[in-house]
């Protein structure tokens, strides 16, 4: 290679140089494969972290269990706290996986490929996440089944025509179709970490789930045939998934929930969370695991002009929910308008719009989208919105709706902040684990890539004979 | 022929080891232009056009996806209409028992639900996998088929297959090692 970059058409730099397709495999295999000893501190830090929060997590469930849901903050009127607030965050944080790696491969962004299956990871634990605040807000997870159509001995089937019903359709597909999806992309990972790993143990056990894949030019073909069909319908799936969760809310007849701007909206706030929650990990992991060459300050910038788009059509769903509220002259939705503005939970509105409408113009800078530090701050700033957001909609329409005689004012417990501070210890341990087993880059894409610009260049010199 | 030994390893196939997908692929168009039919070709990236170059139909599992969501959606308004209209009617704010636009949401899921299990399912399936062992292995250097290396494989079972004639065969066209490789 020349020391000169080669810089595309447009003139940017590359998403991948001075890589062939062996460098790449050995340098993402190499994460996995490394000694324990010879891992950074970063891991054994993160990991640490995350299993002490998981802890956190243990006990508040076995508090829940034993004592019961009235550990939480939960009361008529508001009953609907942190376990709904919780959920959509978690689930919508888990969106922006699916959408690098569905969407943007329809789309055909190759800058996709580096951050896919990290994204995807990131999807699953989240769904992990979420999932568990809906199974233990039933008060007794042991008999979560009953949320399924099965036959039982009343002969009574569940209810078909509530939205929470359709989540629990939306949510389990979703979780089933994004295992699978992230699954079929690493069986040819695993057979490069087979190929690379020297201890007979890891040997075997990534030759074993690999399912023995041998790379025929037969297999590859519909491979390619499957992910593509993967992809095309992962998108309209996981478009459903947040339209299906804001319909709980949209369904209802709660001034505030009930609006058709809900699901666009909604769905819009999951990227906009999600590609937050990626650029949180992605920042710090490739520095320390030097990645800078496969996940580029053009990686962040693409990024961040994906939140900063998502995060306008938020900004515009606030506006019109205000406008919703003063158009449908009811004085229940205008009240609910005013409460949220000026009533006792202002400032969270207050401190919503500062973080997921004014931080994030910030983005509109190049500097700003292509300096780390600066990026990681306004994350935080967005995964802090996003999470007031959802408890704006909940709670400041619950607590004061049409009759004055039942208002009341809502907090979480200690018990509620102990469950939603132990998911992100679970989402933590699951993540360093994840990096640790198995390959946070997609090493074979990563290959295709370098394959097909390679042949990108030679399409160019005989052009020029 | 039939007196032989059934624990004797038999000869699989001759394989070629390149270092670059542009030679696989003209070494399969080359194959298969001197008769042999039955090949196989593996490689660390998918390599467009050396399934075609192999004289290999497109695959039919887009067909095997299209029933699987058929499936899903019939299955899934099926189910609604039976339990909520035939096994156990149920008057819901005096909406008609089949309201159908509100069972959109579980069919859609269903048939996406079952279009992916059957991709996937299929898609493995197709492919024979999960196999454990595969003849293939047994090729000297075969890891870099999931690296940097490109092989092809002309197969025993192959009516022109002639040990002889095809290591020859392999030889020409520029490989970095031709190997005989046993089904053991």
């Amino acid at each position: 290679m020349s020391s000169e970059v080669k810089r595309d058409p447009d003139g940017q730099l590359p998403y991948i140089s001075g890589h062939d397709l062996a460098s790449v495999s050995a340098k993402i295999s190499e994460v996995t494969l490394r000694p324990m000893k010879n891992l950074p501190l970063f891991w054994y830090g993160g990991l640490a972290l995350g299993v002490t929060l998981l802890q956190l997590l243990f006990l508040a469930i076995y508090m829940l269990v034993t004592r019961g849901t009235g550990i939480w903050g939960l009361n008529v009127p508001v009953a609907w706290g942190f376990a709904i607030i919780n959920f959509v965050w978690w689930i919508g944080i888990g969106h922006a996986g699916t959408l690098i790696s569905a969407i943007l491969f329809l789309f055909k962004q190759d800058w996709r490929t580096s951050i896919s299956r990290f994204a995807e990871a990131m999807t699953l634990f989240a769904v992990v996440c979420a999932g568990l605040f809906p199974l233990l807000h039933v008060g007794r997870p042991w008999l979560v089944y009953w949320l399924f159509p099965y036959p039982n001995t009343l002969g009574m089937w569940p209810q078909f025509r509530s939205p929470l019903l359709w989540d629990v359709f939306a949510v389990s597909t979703y979780a089933t179709v994004s295992i699978m999806f992230w699954f079929t992309g690493l069986v040819p990972d695993l057979a490069t970490m087979r190929a690379k790993a020297k201890d007979v143990w890891a040997k075997k056990f990534y030759h074993g789930l690999s399912l023995g894949w041998t790379g025929s030019a037969r297999h590859w073909h519909r491979y390619e045939v499957a992910y593509l069909l993967l992809a095309g319908l992962s998108t309209p799936l996981v478009l459903s998934v947040h339209s299906i969760v804001s319909l709980d809310f949209a369904v209802s007849l709660e001034p505030g929930w009930h609006t058709t701007i809900f699901p666009p909206y909604f769905v819009a706030g999951a990227i906009f969370a999600g590609f937050a929650m990626v650029l949180t990990f992605m920042i710090p992991v490739r520095s320390i695991f030097g990645m800078k060459d496969l996940l580029t300050d053009r990686h962040l910038n693409n990024m961040a002009k994906v939140m900063l788009f998502s995060g306008l059509i938020v900004a515009y769903g606030y506006m019109m929910e205000l406008f919703f509220g003063w158009y449908s002259a009811s004085v229940f939705e205008r009240f609910m308008v005013l409460n949220r503005l000026t009533g006792p939970y202002d400032v969270s509105y207050w401190m919503l719009i500062l973080c997921n409408v004014l931080v994030p113009q910030a983005l509109w800078s190049y500097k700003v989208r292509t300096n780390p530090v600066l990026l990681f701050i306004i994350c935080q700033f967005i995964s802090v919105g996003m999470w007031l957001e959802r408890f704006v909609i909940v709670v400041i329409s619950l607590h004061r709706d049409f009759l004055d005689s039942s208002w009341a004012m809502y907090a979480g417990t200690k018990w509620d902040w102990a469950m939603y501070i132990g998911t992100m210890g679970l989402f933590l341990t699951l993540v360093f684990l994840f990096i640790r087993t198995l390959p946070f880059i997609a090493i074979f894409e990563m290959r295709e890539l370098i394959h097909k610009d390679e042949h990108k260049h030679d399409d160019h010199s005989d052009e020029k004979h | 022929m039939n007196m032989e030994n059934p624990l004797e390893p038999k000869t699989y196939g001759v394989v070629a080891e390149f270092a670059d997908a542009d030679s696989v692929l003209a070494a399969a168009n080359k194959a298969v232009e001197a008769g042999y039919t039955v090949m196989d070709a593996y490689s660390p990236v998918p390599v467009h056009g050396l399934d075609a170059a192999l004289g290999r139909k497109p695959t039919k599992l887009p067909w095997m996806v299209f029933a699987g969501g058929l499936t899903g959606c019939l299955v899934g308004f099926g189910m609604q209409v039976w339990m909520a209209h035939v096994d156990y009617p149920w008057n819901v704010g005096g909406r008609p028992t089949i309201s159908w636009p509100a069972f959109i949401p579980v069919t859609f899921e269903l048939t996406i639900l079952f279009s992916a299990l059957t991709t996937v399912i299929g898609m493995f399936a197709l492919n024979g996998l999960p196999r454990p062992h595969h003849p293939i292995f047994n090729t000297p250097d075969f890891d870099r088929s999931a690296i940097d290396h490109y092989f092809l494989c002309i197969e025993a079972a192959d009516p022109r297959f002639n040990e002889a004639d095809v290591t020859a065969f392999l030889q020409e066209l520029g490989p970095e090692a031709v190997n005989t490789i046993t089904d053991a």
